[in-house]
């Protein structure tokens, strides 16, 4: 079953077929190569005054200057190397954590596993936002706290999406059968039933590391995130909000964000088609 | 000649489209039904009856293409703009549905769903007149208690109940044709012949002209006065009810015929016709039927059989005129 | 009712406790001193407040005693005094409520309408124009942050443009009308004031479409799904049959039905508005909740921060059972087992 997806996949990529994913994973991959490899472009060092201040957008600064004479551009594309690697940490933790302890529920279940249902209710209860910001506040300013309170917040979701899948394949003879061979709880758990269980980890995990990034740079919006002079995307917007009439300061970071997250949102978008039987 | 046919059907094909080509379901079938007659349409799971009745109301989907001649006391109705169909659908023409249950809408009332009906076709009638109108069909069909149960939801009623409100509520504008598409297959087999009778009955009264598609036999017998039989999406043989069951002239129907179980005469085993209808996509040459034919011959594999016979009695095989004696009994 | 609610109801009571469980730990977990989470700094160095502060919250006690304690005061009302404002945090977020209210039930309705609107435009044309640019209208919603495209809007309407207002509820000119729900458009009316009615109204039509945009984009998807479904019903072919024109049979047939799944979205969909209206609020400065939780943040004010997500818990919790019981309510077949 996870060669066929993988074969189907594969070639509706290489077909074209599914265009949205294809676009989705051109944009991230333009991204993270912009990423890694930044350092290496000509441009004006992101944290050195370099122009005037609060320049509109021209020849020599695309996207203009800021508060400070930085170089908008060249902050925008830096910011890369903040709120990606965020989002994937944030979101291979959660799933890490929440897809163990959604596993252990669902398999053991008893009082741990209810223990466990227990606090992702209490923990989903929360509007994520607030609870991200509580917890963020508690541990102080930083892009660290801040992915440690995102964790906090996004674990209990995959729990409950493993935790479900776990209990249905559970039930699949070929596990009946595993046990019955005296394959032990943790080899069945491992070896049988979560190889299992990957495909709505997958979407979701897509569509979530937009909504990570998203979260991430509300965060530092509101001042929880990074600290200057991190050229983080939330970050930089807020500056441009303090400069409202230099709309520039804004523009660039703001694109950018939306540029990753609709990436992300198509792949997700797309794996789900693609790999939901039901497909239209 | 008196005044056109009720209905007259020529020459129709309906194919759709899909992505494996195109899949041909009705292969130019001719109809005729006129005033307060009952034409039987006899066949099995695909042999395209359903689809033809469709065809005649336009309510096939999007991809369906159809061709030929559908007239309505003498209108066409293939290629007629759509407001002029919507006018005619509830109105003259009514149609009755298989299943019962997912037919209606959950979340409408009955009372509301007959109501409906009805104001599409006289949006002068006032609420209290919609009201007493309904009640009044419901108690045509016999429903107990019409007046409380208006408000009722469809799962509240039984599934016998349900049919005779589907029925109820396709007569509410005095329609001239009534199409029933297997209204009595989703139905327990003791409730199957209150409705027909409750169909037949209506018919009459009201004068209704009736095409019943169906896949029964039985229902046929009872119900119709001439009867089409259907195959792979063609029509194999037409005749007067009585006729056909005397004296059926296509081997499918004497198949089908003796298929029936019979109380009696003694039979040691139900007896059946061996093989299945081909799938649409794929139709031999020649006559459909031809593979599962005990008398098939070289010629019926490449040949189409045209409908032929005696006036009132037509069937399409080659061997239709042979008297009965010369043919080896079929199973 | 069915069991289902009953239990969810059931549930409601541990679920609450176990949120002010939780917010208790993140409060006496700050900087690690319990201290720290209800004291600035110049007032922990006030020996006499320091202790008024340990007695009242009991901080020279073992940790179980605290919690009750700290459960009590909340049965009170307490939620601290935050540090910013100086008043109590409960005082500050029910005079803040109406704002944030009338802000996210705008929103709320224009996500809906519209969202639902496209949702049954997309269906009935699947995979033609109106359903791709449903499509497109709906990713934008969620992958643009708020607040940016809070700023962008204002700046382009307000600044450039000048057809709608700038950021607040009202004109700095104008006074707010007296009182009675809170809610300026309402108010204005009760007081028969047209010019602040139109003021406030205009305010709102920002602010509210920016919020609502993202919910518009999930709402309009899972109409979308939802009416796919049920256009392939039977009921669909019988409504034409009986001679129905498209509206009526995409309305008051196809939607009605897709509605009764469709609104589980909408306890969902809160979710987004709440997240939403915390940033939006501090773009439009909008004086509500959200605007408030951000300056809380911003300033550390850890009583108001952990306040603020307690009310908001709440808030969550009811909107969700809110919305099952909607769901229980719509589906008639449920309704009346």
């Amino acid at each position: 079953m996870i060669n066929a997806h993988r074969l189907r996949l594969s070639t509706a990529i290489f077909k074209g077929a599914a265009l949205p994913v294809t676009l989705g994973l051109a944009v991230i991959a333009l991204w993270v190569f912009t990423m890694l490899t930044i350092p290496l472009w000509p441009l004006d060092a992101p944290l050195d005054m370099v122009g005037r201040r609060l320049q509109p957008p021209s020849a020599a600064h695309w996207f203009g200057t800021d508060a400070l004479g930085r170089d908008v551009l060249s902050r925008t594309l830096h910011g890369a190397q903040f709120s990606i690697p965020i989002a994937i940490v944030v979101v291979f933790a959660a799933v890490i954590i929440g897809g163990a302890l959604g596993a252990i529920s669902g398999f053991f279940g008893g009082l741990i596993g209810a223990a466990i249902m227990r606090l992702v209710d209490v923990t989903l209860a929360f509007p994520p936002i607030l609870l991200a910001m509580a917890v963020a506040a508690s541990l102080g300013p930083g892009l660290e706290n801040a992915a440690i309170a995102m964790v906090v917040v996004w674990w209990p979701l995959y729990a409950r999406l493993v935790r479900a899948q776990v209990l249905e394949v559970r039930e699949r003879e070929h596990v009946e059968a595993a046990v019955a061979a005296g394959a032990g709880p943790m080899r069945v758990l491992c070896l049988h039933i979560l190889p299992l269980c990957w495909t709505p980890v997958l979407v979701n995990a897509t569509m979530d590391f937009g909504q990570v990034v998203l979260l991430a740079a509300s965060l530092s919006f509101i001042g929880l995130g990074a600290t200057p002079p991190t050229p983080e995307w939330g970050a930089m917007i807020a500056d441009g909000a303090k400069h409202f009439y230099h709309w520039w300061i804004a523009f660039g970071p703001g694109m950018a964000i939306f540029a990753v997250v609709v990436g992300f949102n198509f792949v997700g978008d797309g794996l789900r088609d693609l790999l939901d039987p039901r497909t239209e | 000649m008196a005044q056109p046919a009720l209905l007259e059907v020529r020459d129709l094909r309906v194919s759709f489209r899909t992505r494996s080509g195109e899949i041909e379901a009705v292969s130019g079938i001719d109809l005729d039904i006129s005033d307060g007659e009952v034409l039987g349409i006899v066949g099995e799971s695909g042999s395209g009856k359903s689809v033809a009745l469709k065809a005649i109301m336009g309510l096939l989907p999007p991809q369906a293409q159809v061709t030929g001649s559908i007239r309505f006391r003498g209108r066409q109705l293939l290629g007629a703009p759509e407001h002029e169909m919507r006018a005619l659908r509830g109105g003259k023409i009514a149609m009755i549905f298989q299943d019962p249950l997912t037919a209606f809408n959950p979340v409408m009332t009955i009372g509301d769903q007959i109501a409906e009906m009805l104001m599409l076709h006289d949006r002068s009638l006032s609420r209290a007149r919609l009201r007493a109108r309904t009640v009044e069909l419901l108690e045509l069909v016999s429903i107990p208690e019409a007046a409380a149960r208006i408000d009722s939801y469809p799962y509240q009623f039984s599934g016998g109940m349900r049919q005779r409100v589907m029925i109820a509520m396709a007569v509410a504008n005095n329609p001239d044709l009534l199409l029933a598409d297997e209204p009595t297959t989703a139905l327990d087999v003791t409730v199957q012949a209150q409705i027909l009778d409750v169909l037949r009955a209506l018919q009459q009264k009201l004068k209704i002209s009736l095409a019943l598609v169906t896949h029964d036999l039985g229902v046929v017998a009872g119900t119709a006065d001439r009867v089409s039989v259907m195959y792979s999406g063609r029509i194999v043989e037409k005749a007067g009810v009585d006729d056909l069951f005397a004296d059926p002239r296509h081997p499918y129907t004497r198949g089908l015929i003796a298929s029936v179980p019979r109380l009696d005469t003694q039979s040691a085993q139900l007896t059946s016709i061996e093989g299945a209808p081909p799938p649409p996509s794929s139709r031999p040459p020649g006559c459909s039927f031809a593979p599962r034919c005990p008398l098939a011959a070289q010629l019926c594999r490449t040949e189409r059989p045209a409908l032929r016979g005696a006036a009132k009695s037509l069937a399409a095989c080659h061997f239709a005129e042979d008297t009965p004696a010369q043919i080896e009994p079929v199973i | 009712m069915t069991h289902y609610l009953l239990r969810r109801l059931l549930a409601m009571p541990f679920l609450l406790l176990g949120v002010v469980t939780m917010a208790f730990l993140l409060g006496n977990f700050v900087k690690g001193d319990p201290l720290a989470s209800l004291l600035t700094d110049r007032q922990m160095d006030n020996p006499m407040v320091v202790a008024a502060v340990k007695a009242r919250w009991g901080l020279d006690k073992p940790i179980p005693q605290r919690y009750a304690i700290y459960i009590r005061n909340l049965a009170q009302g307490d939620l601290g005094v935050s540090f910013r404002t100086k008043r109590p945090v409960l005082r500050d977020l029910l005079d803040r409520l109406p704002a944030t209210l009338e802000l996210v039930l705008c929103a709320m309705t224009f996500g809906s309408l519209v969202g639902t609107a496209l949702g049954v435009a997309a269906a009935h044309w699947r995979n033609r124009l109106a359903d791709h640019g449903a499509r497109l209208v709906a990713l934008i919603g969620s992958s643009v942050p708020v607040f940016w495209s809070g700023l962008i809007a204002l700046y382009v309407f307000s600044v450039q443009f000048s057809w709608l207002p700038g950021p607040g509820r009202l004109d700095p000119a104008l006074r707010p009308p007296e009182t009675v729900t809170g809610f300026y458009t309402i108010d204005a009316l009760i007081a028969g004031d047209w010019v602040i009615f139109q003021n406030a109204l205009a305010h709102l039509v920002l602010p509210s479409v920016m919020l609502g945009w993202a919910v518009l984009g999930i709402i309009s998807r899972m109409v979308r799904a939802t009416m796919l479904d049920v256009m392939q019903e039977d009921y669909i072919i019988t409504a034409k049959a009986k001679g129905a024109g498209t509206l009526r049979v995409l309305l008051r047939h196809a939607l009605r039905n897709a509605m009764v799944p469709a609104l589980t979205i909408i306890g969902f969909s809160f979710a987004y508005l709440i997240t939403g209206a915390i940033l939006t609020e501090t773009v439009f400065s909008w004086p509500g909740v959200g605007s408030y939780a951000v300056d809380a943040a911003r300033s550390l004010d850890h009583p108001a921060i952990i306040g603020v997500t307690i009310v908001g818990a709440l808030a969550f919790l009811l909107a969700n059972l809110l919305t099952d019981i909607a769901y229980v309510f719509a589906n008639p077949r449920i309704r009346l087992e």
